[in-house]
């Protein structure tokens, strides 16, 4: 009966190849990473499908195990890091110094973005917001994506990548004022 | 008395965490008196939705690179090295 909900292995390519591959290019905005990580996922799910309970769909047991693949890329990239760049994005370097002034005063003064409901029905809202993800020193931006995008506890990640959560809370803070400034400058200010 | 750099920090870390009774007065008083920290609570709450519902979509929505039948086969031929039957 579960084997059934699954699907024959030889099917899941076709069936959910497209989605598992954008899922997995828009968390490593890498090509080639993204294809290892459907492959791997594939791979594993062709190992693990005893396992499959059939409580979930096949596409979002496939999702669940293409996310750990991809925690795992980036852990390890994460390992990879040097201290120096580990550095940067803990302190965060350039990007919240100069956004507050002496007295702890705004110096960007957030505008006015509307209606959210508005906002979030717009696509180009969404392509903005990618493109100002992308303007995060990398390992910051995909940290704040495994929190938000994959909705990743905030324990697991802390021990995933062995941080503190005092450590993690200032990354993802430092993440998110980079992200609304960019949006900001980008085209929501000039749009409200 | 909060300065709007420690009203961002709470906002930001309301997300991850449940704050003190003392932090969240402190960042309530704050916010009835300044109009950009409350923009930045919108505009944060907003980037979190939207992302959310970026991952919820598993229909993908990256733009651009495609998942194109080259990659489909280097996948279906790594893969089949490990199917078994």
């Amino acid at each position: 009966m579960t084997e059934h909900l699954l699907g024959a292995p030889d099917t899941w390519l076709d069936e959910h190849g497209a989605a598992l591959y954008k899922y997995a290019l828009l968390h490593s905005r890498d090509e080639h990473k993204a294809e290892e990580a459907v492959q791997e996922t594939l791979v594993a799910a062709l190992q693990a499908r005893e396992r499959y309970a059939g409580e979930a769909s096949a596409r979002t047991w496939l999702v669940g195990i293409l996310k750990h693949k991809l925690m795992d890329m980036f852990r390890y990239e994460a390992r990879m890091t040097t201290l120096d760049d580990r550095g940067e994005i803990e302190e965060g370097i350039g990007l919240d110094d100069g956004l507050f002034d002496a007295h702890g005063h705004w110096k960007d003064k957030p505008s006015d973005w509307g209606n959210p409901e508005e906002m979030l029905e717009r696509g180009e809202f969404m392509t903005i917001l990618q493109h100002c993800l992308e303007t995060l020193p990398n390992r910051l931006s995909r940290l704040f994506m495994l929190r938000e995008v994959m909705e990743e506890e905030t324990e697991n990640i802390c021990k995933e990548l062995a941080i503190t959560p005092t450590n993690l809370w200032t990354m993802l803070h430092r993440a998110r004022l980079g992200l609304r400034r960019c949006l900001d400058r980008n085209w929501v200010g000039q749009a409200a | 008395m909060l300065t709007c750099k420690d009203a961002s920090r709470l906002i930001s870390e309301r997300h991850e965490r449940p704050l003190s009774f003392r932090e969240r007065w402190g960042l309530r008083l704050h916010l009835m008196m300044c109009l950009y920290c409350r923009r930045f609570e919108r505009q944060v709450a907003l980037i979190s939705r939207a992302l959310r519902r970026l991952g919820r979509q598993t229909e993908g929505v990256m733009e651009g690179s495609e998942f194109t039948p080259e990659a489909r086969e280097r996948i279906r031929k790594a893969v089949a090295n490990h199917y078994d039957h």
